[in-house]
């Protein structure tokens, strides 16, 4: 039997390791790892409140799999802009597409 | 109960009250008793794996008009062991350059992915690992550990041929993925579960799902022979073109390990396409005798092997692009296509006269295959008309 | 006294917060993906404990067949980067240090303030109850998410031909 609080503070530590991934990761597939850690410590989350919860309404359960689809959605466009960066530029380190700053 | 109607629970209180009388709690023993199990399980699964070797090497021969080992003990059934201690004794091989760590995980991986799958496998009437309620999901899950090892083999090995064998063996294991994943949703449908036990009593109950979907057996088969890399789709190892694919690098029981899971990953396809198509363990008097179906599951299992070798060492390897055009072009549309015809006519007819429901569904089926076959020919005929038109200008 | 289904949680939470601490940190990008893999298996037993059977075996499929999967292409197409043994964090890295380390102290402050309503232990399973088919129906029913459900399968029909037009080499031009 494991209480919700465990879960929760789980799920804060992967968010946070996540965040710094996201904000110090120089290359964009990197920083998209980052991401990934985000969306999994979200989903934690939700599927503990769906069990400590009310077992008859699945939102927790439905959310998390849209969170699945929206993953996976989100890492196909994010690693084709990525390769196709990479193709123009010869490069995937983030702070050197600075095209669109002056 | 008696050890012939029940055998796992009888050895099970057997091990339980011999535990409990050394004087161990109950909890205790039962995780023993449950860890013994496991061992034991796949322990069965490699040995079936050693005379699998056997078996392969011995209908390879009879495919090829050559007789096949035959010195070491009667038919050279003992072959297997001096090919053990061969790869045993044999230098054990890193390259410079590879990526040490990873390079030792991935054979690991790439056996475990295979003998996880004996986890699910209902064996007989009660004898089955677990009894998942997301089995046939489960199934997939392993095969995207299986995915993952080929690609760290291919990685880590640093070799051109090692990385272009195992892109090859990625994007066909990803795409044969979607037909599979369909065809497994067949059984599920018409069964309302995905656990294996629960479609193989409902074929014992009613009627082998062959019957019900001959052409999703079919495509299941394809997309299975796809998935195990073996030939016409065996692109992973081209001789005659990248040597011998992600494991190139690997020798002696390294190679041996993605050798044995290869073995083994078709023969528990076999396996499955028993489970699902043709009714696991049943037979005549397996509900009772769970020994009896044992034998029966084992002889359904070692008929698909049979079929998948029999394609493997008579059809030719295909090019990737003709591979990869067949799945998407033809495989996924036809089974998405049979997944809703199959839903459809479920609905329709679950509540008629079970004989109806079974023919309209065979029907249902063969229509469709028809009708693919009817499509196909009209396109190659338009294809075939338009070269000659196209020669005279 | 701690029971089995607590040391498996704390197993699996070692080696998510481990291997998530080396997918941030690494230099190797195939590392870095192999240890998101890792970070992955651990959350999909974390589910398998919470008794959502559904949802740890389509973790496994979804992040580690696909998902990871497509990082170990993308990485291995940009292999430029792969092979330099350069510093991998940018030069605002002890901010984002810092500002991790913040968010993380806010959101246990957060966590901590609901006291004693996080000691909250699940129920157990009611007999005869299937999860799995309890998800299905609201998945696809009208009164549960059929339209959300619908709207993700375009979401992922749109990236599947949006990425595909995009990373499509346009030499031909």
């Amino acid at each position: 039997m494991i209480p919700l609080s465990w879960f929760l503070y789980l799920s804060a530590v992967l968010f946070s390791i996540g965040l710094y991934g996201v904000l110090a990761r120089k290359n964009a597939i990197a920083i998209l790892l980052g991401v990934e850690l985000m969306l999994n410590a979200v989903n934690i989350n939700l599927v503990a409140f769906w069990r400590m919860g009310n077992l008859a309404l699945m939102t927790g359960q439905v959310f998390a799999i849209i969170v699945f689809a929206v993953a996976a959605a989100e890492v196909a466009v994010g690693l084709s802009l990525v390769i196709s960066v990479y193709r123009r530029h010869n490069t995937v380190i983030a702070d050197e597409l600075n095209l669109m700053k002056w | 109960m008696n050890f012939w109607t029940d055998p796992i629970k009888v050895l099970y209180d057997w091990l339980m009250s011999l535990f409990g009388g050394w004087g161990m709690a109950e909890p205790l023993a039962n995780t023993l008793v449950t860890l013994l199990g496991i061992v034991v399980l796949i322990t069965i699964a490699l040995v079936l794996d050693i005379f699998l070797v056997w078996i392969e090497r011995k209908v390879v021969a009879r495919f090829q008009g050559r007789l096949g080992p035959n010195r070491v003990g009667p038919f050279g059934i003992f072959q297997p062991f001096p090919d053990i201690i061969k790869l045993v004794i044999k230098e054990d091989i890193t390259p410079d350059g590879a990526d040490k760590v990873v390079f030792n995980i991935a054979p690991v991986l790439s056996a475990g992915s295979v003998i996880i799958l004996w986890a699910v496998l209902p064996i007989a009437s009660r004898i089955y690992g677990v009894d998942l309620n997301v089995a046939a999901l489960y199934i997939i899950a392993a095969g995207a550990l299986g995915t993952l090892s080929v690609i760290m083999a291919g990685w880590s090995s640093n070799n051109k041929y090692a990385l272009l064998g195992a892109f090859r063996q990625v994007a066909a294991m990803i795409s044969f993925e979607i037909p599979m994943v369909a065809m497994l949703l067949v059984p599920t449908i018409l069964v309302g579960s995905m656990s294996l036990n629960a479609i193989t009593q409902a074929q014992v109950d009613g009627v082998w799902f062959f019957w019900l979907s001959p052409l999703g057996s079919l495509i299941f088969a394809i997309s299975a022979i796809a998935e195990l890399g073996r030939s016409p789709f065996d692109l992973n190892e081209g001789e005659s073109e990248i040597v011998s694919g992600y494991h190139i690098e690997y020798s002696g029981m390294k190679f041996g390990w993605f050798y044995a899971g290869e073995l083994l990953h078709a023969f528990t396809f076999g396996g499955f396409m028993a489970i699902f198509f043709f009714g696991g363990w049943h037979g005549p008097w397996a509900e009772e005798y769970p020994l009896l179906g044992a034998f029966y599951f084992v002889l359904k299992a070692l008929f698909g092997y049979w079929v998948i070798m029999w394609v493997k060492y008579t059809v030719p390897r295909i090019r990737i692009d003709h591979m990869l055009a067949f799945n998407w072009k033809f495989l996924t549309p036809l089974s998405f296509a049979l997944l809703i015809v199959t839903a459809t006519v479920h609905v329709l007819m679950r509540d008629a006269a079970f004989w109806l429901y079974v023919a309209a569904m065979f029907t249902s089926n063969l229509l469709l295959g028809w009708l693919t076959v009817e499509i196909l020919r009209s396109y190659t005929r338009e294809k075939r008309e338009a070269v000659p038109s196209a020669a005279h200008h | 006294m701690i029971d089995a289904s607590q040391v498996i949680f704390l197993l699996s939470a070692g080696l998510i917060v481990v291997s998530a601490v080396m997918v941030v940190s690494v230099r190797n990008l195939v590392h870095a993906a192999l240890w998101l893999v890792s970070t992955l298996f651990g959350v999909a037993v974390v589910y398998a404990v919470l008794e959502a059977s559904f949802l740890a075996v389509a973790q496994v499929v979804v992040y580690i067949g696909a998902i990871a999967i497509m990082f170990i292409f993308a990485v291995m197409l940009t292999r430029r980067d792969l092979l330099s043994k350069s510093e991998q964090t940018n030069a605002n890295w002890v901010w984002a240090l810092g500002l991790a380390a913040i968010v993380f102290v806010a959101l246990a402050f957060i966590i901590s303030g609901y006291g004693a309503s996080l000691n909250r232990l699940p129920a157990a399973m009611p007999e005869g109850y299937d999860p799995i088919s309890a998800l299905g129906n609201a998945l696809v029913s009208p009164e549960g998410f059929a339209l959300p459900f619908e709207v993700a399968s375009v979401l992922l029909l749109a990236a599947l031909v949006g990425s595909v037009y995009v990373a499509l080499n346009k030499a031909k031009e």
